[in-house]
């Protein structure tokens, strides 16, 4: 095996095409699992972490840009977490503080699990996906970027250079259901955006179907029924209802971990919540 | 642990017994130095592979090796026929193949193993080897088992024991009956370091040495030879750094394999699981269903119970008996009661082969046994506490196997220590504080917490039952001034190591002691389980320091012209009790060489005859645990936030070793009560991994306060119980319990699992 140790995103997307069948490595908290699992052999790999710009992210009135390196653990707190509460909080759900060392949001979107903790975020945030090739920038919703169970539509030349977001106002957050209280995969996790700025509530679904689910009638229904330019009622009526509409976009499965009924349950639980929390 | 009650305090600052003395292992340990089984290299090593059945029952139609030969660097590739000596092992009976030839029981059962010179090679062989197989129907269900009309899966039947207690008078009725199933998932062991073996071939193969990470050395060698068809001195042990047991490793696994690869190569060869191996190649704690009725007169004390127990062994016998007799004698509770009728059995499926498990047997009964003690609390309208009062079982107490608990047991002082314990203070919650259920995931809104209080108190036998012939034997050589002691014991963690420095120099008033190998140059030590090793073993240290005190105190009474009965050990010091001599055990020692042996053995105990009846254990230990827990009643998440216990420990020899054994025996218990279980749909195993298989963090752990209870144990060499299986046992009924009270369900399985409290049953 072969490790290329770039130092600029030039050179790797350059690495890229002279080794198409090269593996990118960020954090290798998802690789290296599969590594050891034999999984995957990879023959060569891309390691990015040397690339400076990877590790950036910037927050000005246009938008948040967040390189694909930047890990976890400087989502948690900081000028990223002021900017972006639910990812923040999505962040502090990721594993254990190793694995928020290392782990980042390009691994999150190369690996695209339905699991992906940072993913409900993207998806409700609006999030836009910059990808990198010899052909230059490609900017993808987030909405296109997953297309099922661990598959994107990145091109196989394609590295995830960062994701942007569109400044928001308004309560964010982020909320997941596992059968332990640390280090736990999702079993059903909510994230649920007010963005007064556009005047919407965004809500988007983790674990409870093959991609992240955006619950699109339940925020159409509540855009029917609410200003969301302003603060939204404390109205316990109004969020039951919500969050029932909410709870009827999952698409969850039985397996080992949890059953669909109570995972479709969590959502509706955490739908409600989150919308009442955001009205205090 | 917070506001634990120190009971004993360093004297003189010599680690002696009594002592939080540290263990030597220690420091090697927390920096990472200790040589774990996997540790293990030897020049020109091989590695070795196993080949497992992906089915849980399958007929074995062919197999082919030819592609995996062809692979470069693959030395040795066996199979059932390969095995020389017996084809067969297991501790009680010897059913389970060491390969499977015909046909597969178990989903990951060992059909072939490969040496090559890299594990990587060795998977590729693994996966070379062509094996095809006729998928057979799968036996899941304990009671399609029992049934008489099920074909045997196996030609020793699918019942591996059933036993029936009938004691006093079973027609016999209380004025309240209350009555409840209950069931218990599997729990695996999951200790951190896997299994790992190395093997060293004697020349010609009239021999082997293994290092290996067990719980028994004798009985894994004994085992092994009569495998390899060598006789057991040609079978040499050693005892390789165990990380952790909890009666994973009493079973053999990777043993056979490794010394035939080894055997079969001539050059050392190593095995070392993964973890997603480890769970196929061990077994795990039984689950099981158990139906009790019990009935009490109006003032609460037990009438009668009545019943049936079911634990599910799997494809191979194990120690499914035993756990089967410790479960069904257990299912008294720590209570006095002499009427029963009950019925146990012990299932053989096409499920993981279950067998030890810390607690054995006896965390299924006591599951069952607290449920119903808190059923008949509420029946009658009295308290949890009230309830376990009334019947709390006493010294001279008859069991309902006719056995007298001649043991101390202060089972009312431990419920009544424990009820005054300060319950933790309601706190001010906040949202999205990592204090609440469902952690760091923050689903919890302080609004939607119940708190709840649970209890669970429990009796466990100490060491092994039914006439087993249980001894353990230790040699201790002193010689200027400095003890070494030599035994068999298998250190898995417990601690063993540093309690018997602690009573060399107790006894001896050294305070250097070397601890020779552990292996089986030495007769043998019995298991490192059943809570048995600081009576077992370290009755047989201390009774061979003592010989050689006693020719210590011969020469020197010799040389001062005294009588050696009127000499002690002060200190470092021998003293003459009616005269002026001291003189230290190191100048008395100078020169001199004392080496003796010493085997303990426990009073012989009998089988059980068909009603149930016999003194089968040795001795009791009991234990109370109070849960408290808050529950986030819509989406089924619990924090455990606080155990409070206090443990019949008899003296208490080390005090941070025993917190140690309360804390992780909790641990355990807790796991077992909301997270820890292996999912199997018929017979195919589900959650083979850390990923899916959840152990709790310290995020799930809960604030531990802890009270010894000291009361001197006249049966015991030291006067102190096996403290390992009781942390672990009644803390799961207690949890269960709390989130009932918190929630007002009737959860009847344990691990609670969220739907089980948030949505309709
Ligand atoms: C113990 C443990 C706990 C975990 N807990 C969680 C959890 O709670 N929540 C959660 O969401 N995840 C969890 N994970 C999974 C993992 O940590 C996350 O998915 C993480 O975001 C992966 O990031 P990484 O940088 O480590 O990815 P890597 O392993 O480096 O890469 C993952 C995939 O993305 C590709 N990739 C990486 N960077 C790029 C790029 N710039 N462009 C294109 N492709 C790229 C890689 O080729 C690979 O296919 C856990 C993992 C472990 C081992």
């Amino acid at each position: 095996m072969t490790v290329h140790v770039p130092t600029s995103l030039d050179e790797a997307v350059q690495l890229l095409v002279a080794n198409p069948t090269a593996r990118l490595l960020s954090g290798g908290t998802d690789t290296m699992v599969e590594v050891n699992f034999n999984r995957t052999k990879p023959e060569a790999v891309i390691a990015l972490r040397r690339i400076p710009s990877l590790r950036e992210y910037s927050i000005g009135p246009d938008g948040i840009v967040i390189g694909a390196g930047v890990p976890y653990a400087s989502m948690e707190t900081g000028p990223l977490a002021q900017a972006l509460p639910a990812l923040a909080a999505a962040a502090r759900t990721v594993g254990s503080p190793q694995i928020r060392a290392a782990g980042t949001l390009g691994g999150n979107l190369g690996t695209c699990s339905p699991a992906g903790d940072g993913l409900p975020v993207l998806s409700a945030l609006n999030a836009s996906i910059n990808l990198r090739s010899p052909r230059g920038t490609r900017t993808v919703p987030f909405a296109e970027f997953m297309t099922g169970v661990k598959r994107n539509s990145r091109a196989t030349d394609e590295i995830i250079e960062s994701v942007s977001v569109a400044p928001t106002t308004g309560f964010q957050d982020y909320a997941k259901v596992g059968v332990r209280n640390a280090m736990v995969i999702s079993v059903a996790s909510v994230c649920f955006v007010h963005d007064r700025n556009t005047s919407s509530v965004r809500v988007a679904l983790g674990a409870v179907g093959p991609t992240i689910i955006r619950a699109r009638e339940a925020e159409d229904w509540l855009a029917g029924r609410v200003d969301a330019s302003k603060q939204l009622p404390p109205d316990g009526a109004l969020a039951t209802e919500f969050a029932r509409l909410v709870a009827s976009a999952a698409r969850p499965i039985d397996d080992h971990r949890s059953t669909a009924a109570y995972r479709r349950h969590a959502i509706e639980v955490l739908a409600r919540r989150l919308y009442l929390r955001s009205t205090t | 642990m917070k506001n634990a009650t120190p009971t004993t305090t360093r004297s003189k600052g010599r680690d002696i017994l009594g002592t939080s003395a540290l263990r030597p292992d220690g420091v090697a340990k927390t920096q990472g130095n200790f040589a774990f089984s996997s540790d293990f290299q030897a020049e020109n090593m091989l590695w070795g592979a196993t080949l497992r059945s992906p089915h849980p029952h399958a007929r074995i139609v062919s197999i082919d090796p030819t592609e995996a030969w062809k692979i470069a660097g693959v030395e040795a590739i066996i199979f059932a026929d390969d095995v020389p000596g017996k084809p067969t092992y297991g501790l009680i009976s010897s059913d389970q193949p060491v390969f499977a030839r015909d046909v597969v029981r178990y989903m990951g059962e060992p059909i072939a193993a490969v040496a090559a010179d890299h594990p990587e090679t060795c998977r590729r062989a693994i996966a070379a080897i062509k094996v095809v197989y006729e998928e057979l129907p799968v036996l899941s269900d304990m009671d399609v088992a029992i049934d008489p009309a099920t074909p045997p899966i196996h030609s020793d039947g699918n019942v591996f024991r059933h036993q029936r207690i009938v004691s006093g008078n079973p027609d016999v009725v209380g004025d309240v009956v209350v009555e409840g199933t209950y069931d218990i998932g599997m729990q695996d062991q999951a200790f951190l370091g896997l299994e790992a073996a190395l093997a060293y071939p004697d020349p010609g193969g009239a021999g082997v040495e293994l290092v290996v990470a067990t719980q028994w050395l004798h009985e894994d060698r004994k085992q092994i030879a009569d495998c390899l068809a060598l006789a057991p001195d040609k079978v040499r042990l050693v005892l390789g750094g165990v990380g952790g047991a909890f009666g994973a490793r009493e079973d053999i696994s990777l043993q056979v394999h490794t010394c035939l690869l080894a055997l079969r190569t001539g050059r050392p060869v190593k095995v070392q699981y993964s973890r997603e191996e480890s769970f196929f190649g061990h077994v795990h704690r039984h689950p099981g269903r158990i139906h009790l009725r019990h009935h009490a007169d109006r003032s609460g004390k037990l009438v009668k119970i009545e019943g049936w127990m079911k634990l599910d062994g799997g494809a191979y016998a194990s120690t499914s008996a035993a756990v089967l007799i410790n479960g069904i004698t257990h299912l008294q509770g720590p209570y006095a009661c002499e009427n029963a009728l009950l019925d146990a059995w012990a299932t053989r499926t096409n499920n993981p082969p279950c067998g030890a498990m810390r607690g054995f047997g006896v965390v299924q009964a006591c599951f069952a046994h607290e449920g119903q003690m808190d059923r008949l609390a509420e029946a009658l309208g009295m308290s949890p506490v009230e309830i376990r009062l009334v019947n709390a079982m006493k010294t001279g107490d008859k069991l309902f196997t006719g056995q007298i608990v001649d043991s101390v047991a202060p089972v009312a002082r431990c419920i009544r220590e424990t009820a005054a314990i300060p319950l933790p203070p309601e706190p001010v919650r906040q949202t999205g504080s990592l204090e609440l259920p469902g952690g760091s995931g923050r689903t919890s809104d302080p609004a939607h917490i119940r708190r709840g209080v649970g209890w669970g108190v429990s009796i466990k036998n100490l060491m092994y039952s039914e006439g087993f012939d249980d001894s353990a034997e230790a040699k201790c050589t002193l010689a200027d001034g400095v003890a070494t002691l030599k035994f068999a014991t298998a250190e898995v963690g417990q601690g063993f190591v540093v309690l018997a420095q602690q009573i060399a120099r107790t006894v001896l008033g050294v305070d250097t002691v070397i601890l020779d190998t552990i292996d089986t140059q030495i007769g043998s030590a019995g298991s490192t389980s059943a809570s048995r090793q600081t009576w077992m073993s370290g009755g047989a240290v201390d009774g061979a320091c003592r010989l050689v005190r006693e020719r210590l105190f011969e020469h020197v009474a010799h040389i001062h012209n005294l009588d050696p009965l009127q000499l002690a050990i002060e200190g470092t010091e021998i003293v003459d009790t009616l005269g002026p001599l001291r003189v230290t055990v190191a100048e008395a020692s100078a020169g001199l060489r004392v080496e003796q042996t010493f085997v303990h053995r426990h009073r012989p105990t009998e089988e059980l005859d068909e009603n149930g009846q016999g003194n089968c254990h040795v001795a009791f230990a009991f234990v109370a645990h109070r849960a408290v827990v808050d529950v986030d009643t819509d989406l089924g998440l619990v924090k455990v936030v606080q155990i409070a216990t206090a443990q019949d420990v008899g003296q208490v020899l080390n005090p941070l070793a025993l917190l140690g054994q309360i804390e992780g025996g909790i641990a355990q218990g807790l796991g077992l009560a909301v997270m820890e279980e292996i999912v199997v749909n018929d017979g195919i195993v589900r959650n083979p991994s850390f990923t899916d298989y959840l152990l709790p963090t310290a995020l799930d752990a809960p604030d531990v306060v802890a009270i010894p209870i000291e009361e001197y144990e006249p049966l015991a060499p030291l006067g102190a119980k096996g403290v390992g299986e009781p942390p672990c046992i009644s803390v799961t009924p207690a949890i269960v319990a709390a989130i009932r009270n918190a929630t007002g369900r009737d959860i009847m399985r344990t691990p609670v699992r969220p739907q089980d409290i948030c949505l309709p049953a």
